[in-house]
């Protein structure tokens, strides 16, 4: 199932122009505010209505205008889940879950209330209303209400901005779940680098209206014009290897270990793992008497200097054909000191590993 | 207390009152769907004249009742356009009848009902009802399910309102439909005419008793029931 947006629409002095397609799975929009996510995520939900363009999901054709086609939001057969869960405040979490199915079409109805209520693990909140419900609570039923109106593309407006870290840490997980387990397509918007990591079978990095970069995530992650240079990170791949008694997981990674916090996946998984460009350091030799574990050897591809203080300095790690990159987010002060060039063996101590998916093969869509 | 409150008042005074709500019951009922269309118009919709409609409106608040009364008299009167076109296709007769009466105390309470209401439409988030259409709710399910629950409570407020001024009416029934016992003789004109002549002052203290009671019962039952119906629409 392709995802098809090709919109342009101009207002107040902002241009989207957007022409860009998806293949199934988790369709990420990055990008700084400002830069016409959201513009374009209505647009698919029919909240607003472009000046041309043409939206589907597969087959399923939401606008185009050549056709004179646009259908009303209530039409398009949606789940979206917006920022602040937009609860319907005088219904109980129960008549909330079901608002959606009740308008959907029979043959729709394929998600019931009780593996719904399960997944998301709100049995307990049924006949509350929102009022009384947490941050977290409430992004959870806007989740299954989303779902439960059987819907045909689901929508995710940075459904986890408005909750802090420890929330966003518990609602990340059911997100995966959509991914893994229902087979609609996902549109899901983002300026955090961290959920494209995570949940990202494709990001789409937009930047003032138009379309910055498209593909899969190991590539855009990585690519500092699109994603800005704060934000660079990379994606590697790494297999488990076994879990110690200090309660580190030990992985092997392109041009090295890597060491993690104990996590869930078993020895031999092979696991995706996110590191920012700004968590890793260089050094010229293998550095002694370092606290750091995690230290990647490889070859310096090419020494970016950045319009600010910074530099981008990416290395190739890992076997010749396998293609790994990592980046480095150093100042600008340290690559003239150190002079690093092109071409030069180097080795990155990594501060911060997280992962990124449970397992490769699952993300490799 | 129905016989009770019968007894303590003479038959004239006892008619007097049942018209009152009677009355103010239909004025109230009859203006509601109205009002709540009105109220939607001004706070949702842009459309030419809108301000004219929202003027039309409030005029019965600003206007002499008198005037207001006069003007009902020469459009839904017998020999009024509005009047003959009722009474020669539907047999509706409007002029001292106590449905003309309703008419009249319908209209001067309306700008209380659309502004009360108006204020609860602004307050619904809009955002609310996209999130209701994105889920497959048309415009009239979308009012149906989310805008309406949500301004309850102040369809209730504008409606109490409503109807403590359409029994309050005075100026605009009379002139209209006249001071006929038991046909357009209200609480108010009553105490009107008891005034008019020597020993009515115990009936008119009676009424003026009964007025007060039922204006502070409608206050109190409308900050009651939207204080109830508040606390169920903001969902805690």
């Amino acid at each position: 199932m392709t995802l098809t947006l090709q919109v342009r629409h101009r207002f107040d002095g902002f241009t989207l122009d957007v022409d860009v397609e998806a293949p199934a799975g988790v369709t990420v929009l990055f990008g700084p505010s400002g830069s016409g996510k959201t513009t374009l995520v209505n647009a698919v939900a029919g909240l607003l209505r472009p000046d041309a363009g043409r939206i589907a999901a597969g087959d399923w054709v939401l606008l185009d205008t050549a056709a004179r086609r646009w259908l009303p939001p209530h039409r398009r057969r949606l789940g979206y889940i917006f920022q602040e869960g937009r609860l319907f405040p005088h219904m109980t979490v129960r008549q909330n879950l079901l608002y959606g199915r009740w308008f959907a079409p029979r043959d729709a109805r394929t998600e019931n209330l009780g593996r719904v209520v399960e997944m998301l693990g709100v049995g307990h909140l049924l006949d509350r209303r929102p009022g009384a419900l947490s941050g977290g609570e409430k992004q959870r039923v806007a989740i299954g209400r989303a779902l439960l109106a059987g819907p045909r593309l689901i929508l995710a407006d940075e459904p986890l901005a408005a909750l802090d870290e420890a929330r966003k840490a518990e609602i990340l997980p059911y997100f995966e779940r959509l991914r893994d387990e229902v087979s609609v397509p996902i549109l899901y918007v983002s300026h955090s680098s961290a959920e494209v990591a995570r949940l990202a079978t494709t990001v789409i990095a937009l930047q003032a209206g138009r379309v910055a970069a498209a593909g899969p995530p190991a590539q855009v992650l990585g690519d500092a014009a699109a994603m800005g240079v704060r934000d660079v990170a990379a994606l590697l791949v790494a297999r488990v290897v076994a879990h110690h008694d200090d309660g580190l997981t030990e992985l092997a990674g392109p041009g090295g270990t890597l060491w993690l916090p104990r996590i869930a996946a078993a020895p031999g998984t092979a696991v995706r793992v996110r590191i920012a460009a700004g968590d890793v350091m260089l050094a010229r030799d293998v550095p002694q008497g370092l606290s750091a574990l995690n230290r990647l050897s490889g070859t310096i591809e090419a020494v970016a200097p950045g319009p600010g203080p910074d530099a981008l300095v990416t290395l190739r790690i890992g076997p010749e054909d396998a293609g790994e990159r990592l980046t480095a987010r150093l100042t600008r002060r340290s690559v003239t000191e150190l002079g690093l060039e092109p071409g030069q063996a180097c080795c990155a101590v990594v501060k911060t590993v997280a992962l990124a998916h449970g397992a490769a093969e699952a993300a490799s869509g | 207390m129905w016989d009770w409150a019968a007894g303590w008042l003479g038959p004239a005074e006892w008619q007097a009152v049942r018209l009152s709500l009677r009355v103010s019951f239909w004025a109230t009922l009859a203006s509601l769907p109205l009002g709540i269309l009105v109220a939607y118009a001004l706070a949702r919709w842009e459309f030419p004249g809108k301000q004219v409609l929202n003027g039309l409106v409030h005029l019965p608040l600003i206007l002499p009742p008198v005037v207001t009364g006069y003007l009902l008299l020469i459009t839904f009167g017998r020999r009024g356009t509005v009047g003959q076109f009722l009474e020669q296709w539907f047999g509706i007769v409007l002029s001292f009848r106590w449905t003309g009466a309703a008419v009249a105390a319908g209209i001067m309470a309306f700008p209380l009902m659309v502004r009360a209401i108006r204020l609860a439409i602004e307050a619904v988030d809009p955002r609310l009802e996209a999130a209701a259409a994105t889920l497959g709710a048309s415009r009239p399910w979308v009012f149906a399910t989310v805008t309406l629950p949500l301004i309850l409570p102040g369809i209730i407020a504008g409606s109490i309102l409503a109807f403590a001024k359409a029994i309050g009416e005075f100026g605009a029934t009379i002139t209209f439909v006249s001071n006929i016992p038991g046909q357009t003789q209200t609480i108010p004109s009553a105490i009107y005419a008891f005034l008019q002549v020597p020993g009515g002052q115990d009936a008119a203290t009676r009424l003026v008793i009964v007025a007060i009671v039922i204006a502070m019962a409608a206050l109190l039952l409308s900050e009651f029931v939207s204080r109830r119906v508040a606390r169920v629409v903001a969902g805690t």
